[in-house]
């Protein structure tokens, strides 16, 4: 891996002038960076609909044709008409439109992913990070076998567990979800940490007597970003999927507020006469999770080129 | 050596090139090679200068996707080996030419038994009758084990590559390449990833079979130490073309290309001259090689021609030839 | 360590895992609110029978108690009763549990068999048409969730083309066969009922292609990095070297290492389709136990949700130890090497 940019013993040259180095080099990689992601059109690709979604999902009130249908909203007479100019994607059994319920489910959507990842990330990357700085000692053995017992469920019983004894909502959703994800970065973490604690550069951190606090913030977490970052961008698309899996069952989102889960699971019974209800607001979580990965992909070799 | 009328091997002209990002590496640049029956040669250069690429590409086991022939001839008893169909092939890999690996620990499967891997090569050269009698095949593993001072042969044919120590393995590999019985054994710098004296105690070994069989052998290194001991001609190689050959013994006395003058002047002499300073600057790129002579750069008795033509290998005495515009008849340099 | 050591070191872990999940069910299952008891009698009984039923569901001693009483009663397959049903968790486990074990069982044999052949046939054809075609297949494979491909394979090979049928295991007139194994299409075998053999066939195969979409995919993607990959490698070029055949270093010195990767994920990803398994049963209306506990969630029905899980905790464990030892079998430097920290 890289050696990190930091230096830990500085000798007496100007502090200023190595700092403008380094904040020169840092300039110069994001720069090295950008230009590799640019060059693979999958990544911008992923880019594009990521910054499309999020854009949508921030503007949906203004955006989308019908916002009242996001909410308590019936108009039998117009229910389950097929796509047409005035319900571009048609409307759902109520009468609802299609795309603006779409609309205003990605924003549940992305919300969940990234309050997920918010909650998740944090205490998951630190716990990796002790666990590993201290691997042999029983704060590993401790915070590993917890980690173990979670990883060994099966992956959405957890979820799916806790959901069912809280009250179904979005928030508690979240709250399911985040508990059986948290492990996942703990594990990564931990088996990076575990081996750079072993490089040179931990070892004269610990040699010029700098805290633990700085070994681990300042010194191993720098050098864990690229794999951490690349899982961050695969998992959001994932915490879409499996959020759309417990709305899909009724634990999530509840009616009237849309959902792109609760619409599938709606539209799957009106499979195949009025097949929009269902597959539309499938195809925006393709669309949707496909951009992610793509981006995922694209922040992964970006950083992997970099080893070769 | 005597010269018997025709080379059992010969490598005229050898190009190849390997295509990566941002271009192609022109890692051999034209190497020409002879060996006749019998004899043993020793192929020296720094790492990277194309002598496993050059061996590899004499059996053709280069990548192929990154790595390409593009020009050449590679001539085994007058037949060209690049030309030559799998079938015919199949007959050169083991049965004619054998290869030592130069790292043990790569060469070998991690998740099959030594044993399995073994008979494999075994059967796959036996004469057809014989091939599927396991009992024979596995009592010429045992023999080739021993054969390279292995105990317990037996166990070591259940054993898995991880369970084996470097040395162990090194001679697995070796014995491997001989239970094909190759007329040629090509050894690319054998126990360079060992410790010093199990390398030692692997050269030995090399040395005592190769003088018990009859087989020529290219033995690769970039030690002089040990082309001094075991060879009795040498090819020197640099950034992908031979630049002197000539016997073991003339080449320590007399070497004539300025990159053998540095190479022998780096072994440590005990008297007199003490430890010299090395060649200054570093092996070319790949991507953009020198012009004219590869060697120019770093060359103490460069000369306009240099930079601009490629010199070709000249005969300067009998069995030494030099590729040095300082030795061409034409272009006589005054110094 | 010998293979029965290493996989006794795998169940006693397994164990604890699944005695640490039980303690997490269980501290879940009280807190919730509501009073368990009341739960099971309805709001019109009086109250002295929910007290009675409180005495018997140790509902008033300490947690630490009610865990082992609860523990107890579980390890001799006494769950209570379910609150839907209103019959022992147990038989309903027994009736749901194989027809999702079928469907598991299909899907990760049509995820091994089909990934690794793709993966194979893309690695052989390297970057050729065939390659790219699988390449894209895949990637499309592994973003999509399998409910997707579910309404997918129903709109296009279920009601466009009409060649599957879409709903439950057997057709409506067909009978099933007397139960040996709970496996419908095995069962149909061991009596040697053909048609019914065909027809169950027929409706399983929608639904485990489903669940299986995903595996697939990645399989197919690791097993052509992996194969393209260790064809470059040193012990592939020494045995091509020393003139062993191209056929058998592709069938076998090739095939084997590439395998170990593929396996490892391949195992996980199998692992994990029973509790994926959910959605795809609510779809094809299969009368699975994922389907079974979804419906528990959602009524709250305490007793059956904390069976399925831990049944489906010990389904995953053990799936986990299979795939160990298969990987454990394949390649030997995993059961030789001392064991290290994790």
């Amino acid at each position: 891996m890289d050696s990190p940019k930091t230096l830990s013993m500085k000798p007496n040259y100007d502090i200023d002038y190595i700092k403008q180095l380094e904040h020169n080099s840092r300039r110069e990689e994001i720069g090295r960076n950008w230009y590799k992601f640019s060059r693979n059109s999958l990544s911008i690709t992923g880019l594009i609909v990521v910054v499309a979604v999020i854009i949508i999902a921030l503007l949906a009130p203004y955006i989308s044709p019908y916002p009242a249908h996001a909410g308590p909203f019936t108009d039998f007479a117009n229910a389950k008409r097929p796509p047409n100019l005035t319900y571009l994607l048609g409307t759902d059994q109520i009468g609802r439109d299609i795309l603006s319920r779409i609309i205003f489910g990605m924003r549940s959507s992305l919300l969940m992913g990234v309050v997920v990842l918010t909650l998740v990330v944090p205490p998951g990357v630190f716990l990796g990070l002790v666990a590993g700085y201290f691997h042999g000692t029983w704060i590993d053995t401790l915070i590993m076998r917890i980690t173990d017992i979670f990883l060994a469920v099966p992956p959405l019983i957890l979820a799916l567990a806790v959901a069912s004894v809280l009250k179904p909502n979005l928030w508690n959703s979240m709250m399911a979800i985040s508990l059986m994800w948290w492990p996942w970065y703990t594990r990564l973490v931990y088996g990076l940490a575990t081996t750079l604690r072993n490089e040179y550069f931990v070892t004269a951190a610990e040699v010029t007597g700098a805290s633990t606090a700085h070994i681990l913030f300042r010194e191993i977490l720098p050098n864990t970003i690229s794999p951490i970052l690349t899982k961050m961008s695969i998992d959001v698309a994932w915490v879409i999927i499996i959020g759309s899996m417990l709305s899909f069952v009724g634990l999530g989102v509840q009616p009237p507020e849309p959902s792109l889960g609760t619409m599938i699971a709606d539209g799957s019974k009106y499979l195949p006469d009025q097949w929009w209800i269902a597959v539309f607001p499938a195809l925006a979580i393709v669309v949707i999770v496909l951009g992610f990965n793509l981006l995922g992909d694209g922040i992964r070799d970006m950083f992997a080129s970099e080893e070769s | 050596m005597t010269e018997t009328s025709s080379p059992l091997l010969e490598i005229k002209d050898l190009y190849v090139n390997f295509a990566v990002y941002g271009g192609d590496l022109r890692v051999l640049d034209g190497v020409n090679f002879k060996m006749y029956a019998g004899e043993r040669i020793g192929l020296v250069g720094e790492t990277g200068c194309g002598k496993t690429t050059t061996m590899r590409a004499v059996l053709r086991v280069l990548p192929t996707p990154p790595a390409r022939i593009s020009e050449g001839q590679v001539f085994l008893e007058g037949r060209d080996i690049l030309k030559m169909k799998e079938e015919e092939l199949s007959h050169v890999r083991g049965k004619s030419i054998s290869m030592v690996f130069q790292d043990p620990t790569a060469a070998l499967n991690p998740v099959f038994t030594i044993g399995k891997q073994m008979e494999a090569v075994i059967r796959n050269n036996l004469l057809e009758e014989r091939k599927n009698d396991s009992r024979q095949v596995r009592s010429v593993a045992i023999n080739a084990l021993q054969d390279v001072s292995l105990a317990d042969a037996e166990r070591l044919l259940e054993s898995y590559p991880v369970q084996l120590s470097g040395g162990m393995r090194q001679r697995i590999c070796i014995a491997m390449a001989l239970t094909t019985n190759p007329q040629i054994l090509i050894a690319d710098e054998p126990g360079t990833s060992l410790d010093v004296t199990i390398q030692d105690q692997i050269l030995r070994l090399l040395r005592d079979l190769v003088e018990n069989r009859n087989m020529s052998v290219i033995l690769i290194t970039h030690t002089l130490g040990v082309v001094r001991e075991l060879t009795n001609r040498v090819y020197v190689m640099y950034a992908g073309s031979i630049v002197e050959t000539a016997n073991t013994e003339r080449i320590f006395q007399q070497p004539l290309h300025p990159y053998s003058k540095g190479l022998i002047a780096t072994v440590p002499r005990l008297t007199g001259g003490g430890i010299a300073n090395g060649i200054p600057g570093h092996i070319p790129n790949y991507h953009n090689p020198p012009t004219g002579c590869r060697f120019h750069p770093r060359c103490t008795q460069v000369a306009e021609i240099c930079r601009m033509q490629k010199p070709p290998l000249i005969e300067v005495e009998q069995n030494h030839s030099v590729a040095c515009f300082l030795y061409s008849s034409e272009q006589k340099v005054n110094l | 360590m010998s293979m029965v050591k290493f996989l006794i070191q795998r169940i006693v872990y397994s164990v604890f895992v699944l005695l640490g999940l039980s303690i997490v069910i269980f501290i879940i299952a009280r807190i919730m609110p509501g009073d368990p008891a009341r739960m099971a009698v309805g709001a019109r009984a009086p109250q002295w029978v929910v007290d009675r039923l409180r005495e018997q569901m140790h509902l008033n001693e300490s947690l630490p108690m009610q865990y082992y009483y609860w523990l107890s009663d579980a390890l001799q397959g006494d769950f209570g009763l379910s609150l839907i049903t209103q019959r022992p968790v147990t038989n309903d486990i027994k009736e749901f549990f194989p027809a999702s074990l079928e469907l598991a069982l299909f899907a990760a044999s049509i995820a091994a068999v089909f990934g690794i052949g793709l993966g194979m046939l893309s690695a052989r054809y390297k970057d050729t048409w065939i390659d790219n075609l699988v390449r894209l297949f895949s990637y499309a494979g592994i973003v999509t969730p399998s409910y997707i491909f579910a309404i997918l394979f129903i709109l296009i090979f279920g009601f466009a083309l009409n060649w599957f049928p879409v709903i439950g295991r057997v057709s409506d007139n067909v009978p099933l066969p007397e139960k040996i194994s709970g496996l419908v299409t095995i069962d149909a075998l061991l009596h040697g009922q053909l048609s019914t053999f065909g027809d169950a066939l027929w409706h399983i195969l929608l639904p485990s292609l489903s669940l299986a979409m995903g595996s697939i995919a990645q399989a197919a993607r690791i097993t052509r990095s992996s194969m393209a990959d260790n064809l470059t490698k040193d012990y592939i070029a020494n045995m091509r070297a020393l003139g062993v055949s191209e056929r058998e270093i592709m069938s076998r010195f090739l095939l084997k290492p590439s395998l170990i990767p593929t396996i490892s994920i391949l195992g996980l990803d199998i692992a994990s389709i029973l509790s994926v398994a959910f959605i795809v049963e609510s779809i094809f209306n299969w009368p699975g136990l994922a389907r079974y506990g979804m419906n528990a969630m959602l009524y709250k029905d305490l007793n059956a949700i904390s069976a399925v899980i831990l049944v489906f905790g010990a389904a995953f464990a053990v799936m986990n130890i299979v795939v160990d030892i298969i990987i454990a079998y394949l390649d030997p430097r995993i059961r030789l090497r001392s064991a290290r920290g994790d």
